[in-house]
């Protein structure tokens, strides 16, 4: 506090207008500006999870089904008995979520390097490309998934009217049994690589160019100077655009819904947590069970992101 | 097209220099031309198809020679609009985006400020669990509470539950911005005699505008796409899109036709949207990512 400095409650005054009940009102709400700010958004996403979670927890220890007037018995544990010990839908689900994130986020992150690679130095018509980057992820996903059920229909689908051309037999694609969940990883590739291109592209353009010429000067030719000076630079921000990218990944709903609808087809091949838990709950009115499979899948969620946060930590250092 | 003719012209421009540079370097170019026109056409062909489609009469659809050369039609279009009402889900979409946006600014960036201002990361890791958990989780309590209130299909619920999609996506991009700004501004017109308050509204928000625009214009396009949270919370009257073109196929699934009509009408306003708005879009989606 300088002798420039007036002292605070002139300062206050000055501003807050006439001296009085709102100047005072204007004093303290500056004083307690901090929380006055946080405060509204962290009530209203508190409440709005913090309840609902805490709610989650307790019916998943009920035999909930759904009916408000029906009464609810508190089963302890049972539920998650009967989820953990059920090979039919929920483990069949859990690999699902699994693979589908871990094939989907592969092929988005290394198709996402080489796209960003070769988006990097600047090229004339680079703002068409970008808007192209641009298209897939801002259409809306549901008519993403009417789309492609179009293009991969087994009878009128453009996919195999071109394989005809070069004379494969048709293939089933979504209706398949052992085809589908590759169809709609093949879908999500193609409307979340741009997303990972974008961020990818983000850290390449922040990087210092001197790391690069220094080895371009001692002779290290494109492939050198990518695996051992670009990717390892990269590190971190392929580990951010992998926490993003998988975190969505892993509650991927609106595709998998659109094109292969309740309990993801009929042999639910690609229904995963999410689709279960959502059948469980909408179509099925089992509550207690799938708060268990919620609040089981929560924590794979977490255990997730905290491996991959553990993992950036020691790439940074 | 044009990617190739201006590569063409970059190659001219380098001429002199080229002859020092090793072959690999022309060759990369051809490459990447290739290679780009590549991305470009697995990106924009299958819109491009369902486009085709939307314009095809059901019959040219299962038509294969009819792929690319046939008669458009706009009965699809018509069809949809007219027969399906549309119009009523394009303004209940955009009055739900529109809406759970605004609100998600006034709570959003205030709670970005202070949170980027006093570093308050312990609280802002609450507001951004709300992108980790999974939605369903959400929805099971809130429809229970919701349809014992009997509010289940009116438009307050439906908002606020695009809230919580939007309002965790603004504190992130908004933190993110105004960690960038200089806070030397703020304090100097706070040493002339605003108070921080003032300085905030006067000094800082102004400059935020183009951040509160890049969260707005992100936020309006996750609310306008989600599909979960309608589809469990809306009513007839308060359908939006993405659900409305869900019905449409429970109950007609073999009208191809109309089906990519539908889903042209949805898509089509925000692509519109995004076109002009490209620059905000790449900010907001790379927000925070490259701090490492």
């Amino acid at each position: 506090m300088s002798v420039l400095n007036p002292p605070r409650s002139a300062r206050t005054r000055r501003a807050g207008g006439p001296a009085g009940a709102g100047g005072n009102f204007s004093a303290w709400a500056n004083r307690h500006r901090k929380w006055l700010f946080a405060a509204p958004a962290m009530i209203f996403v508190g409440v709005l999870i913090i309840f609902p979670l805490a709610w989650t927890l307790y019916l998943s220890l009920t035999d909930s089904q759904g009916s408000v007037r029906a009464a609810t018995e508190f089963i302890g544990l049972q539920n998650y008995l009967t989820v953990l010990s059920d090979t039919e839908r929920f483990w069949p689900a859990v690999g699902r979520t699994l693979a589908f994130t871990g094939v989907a986020l592969a092929f988005e992150v290394v198709l996402g390097m080489g796209i960003a690679l070769l988006l990097w130095r600047p090229f004339r018509g680079e703002k068409w490309v970008r808007v192209a980057i641009l298209l897939p992820l801002v259409a809306t996903p549901v008519a993403v998934g009417m789309m492609w059920r179009l293009i991969f229909d087994p009878n009128i689908g453009f996919v195999n009217q071109l394989l005809g051309m070069v004379g494969i037999p048709p293939q089933p694609w979504l209706s398949g049994q052992d085809t589908a969940l590759g169809t709609t990883i093949f879908m999500d590739v193609w409307q979340w690589t741009p997303m990972v291109v974008l961020i990818l592209l983000a850290g390449l353009t922040s990087l210092s160019d001197e790391p690069d010429e220094a080895a371009r000067v001692d002779g290290a030719n494109a492939f050198q100077r990518f695996f051992y000076i670009t990717l390892p630079l990269m590190m971190p921000t392929v580990i951010v655009a992998i926490l993003l990218r998988g975190i969505d990944a892993l509650k991927t709903f609106d595709i998998l819904y659109a094109t292969k609808g309740k309990g993801g087809g009929s042999f639910h091949e690609v229904e995963t947590l999410n689709v279960y838990a959502y059948g469980l709950s909408f179509d099925y009115n089992q509550y207690g069970l799938s708060s268990a499979v919620l609040i089981l899948f929560f924590m794979i969620i977490i255990g997730s992101m905290w491996l991959l946060t553990m993992r950036k930590k020691a790439v940074s250092k | 097209m044009t990617v190739m003719t201006d590569s063409a012209a970059t190659t001219a421009d380098n001429q002199p220099r080229r002859r020092r540079k090793p072959l690999a370097t022309r060759a990369y170019k051809v490459f990447r031309v290739v290679a780009l026109v590549l991305v470009v056409l697995f990106l924009l062909a299958p819109l491009f198809w369902m486009l085709l489609a939307s314009l095809k009469t059901n019959v040219d659809i299962y038509d294969t020679a009819k792929a690319f050369i046939f008669s458009p039609t706009f009965e699809n279009y018509a069809n949809v609009l007219q027969r399906n009402n549309y119009f009523v889900f394009v303004v209940n979409s955009f009055w739900v985006a529109f809406v759970s946006t605004a609100l998600s600014i006034v709570l959003g960036v205030p709670a970005a400020y202070a949170m980027s201002r006093f570093t308050m990361h312990r609280s802002a890791l609450v507001v951004l669990m709300a992108r980790v958990i999974p939605g369903v989780s959400l929805l099971v309590p809130w429809y229970y509470v919701f349809s014992n209130l009997r509010m289940v299909g009116k438009f307050e619920v439906l908002i606020l539950s695009h809230m919580f999609v939007a309002l965790p996506l603004i504190v992130y991009i908004m933190m993110s911005y105004f960690d960038s700004l200089p806070l030397e501004l703020e304090e100097s017109a706070e040493v002339d005699g605003l108070t921080p308050i003032g300085a905030f509204r006067l000094i800082t928000l102004p400059l935020a505008v183009s951040g509160i625009a890049t969260a707005g214009i992100l936020s309006f396009i996750f609310s306008w796409n989600n599909f979960m949270f309608a589809l469990v919370l809306s009513g007839a009257k308060t359908k939006t899109l993405p659900v409305a073109i869900f019905d449409f196929v429970s109950y007609a699934s073999i009208d191809w036709g109309g089906l990519m009509a539908a889903a042209t009408v949805v898509t089509i306003p925000i692509m519109i949207i995004a076109l002009f708005t490209q620059k905000y879009i790449v900010s907001g989606l790379t927000a925070g990512a490259t701090k490492g």
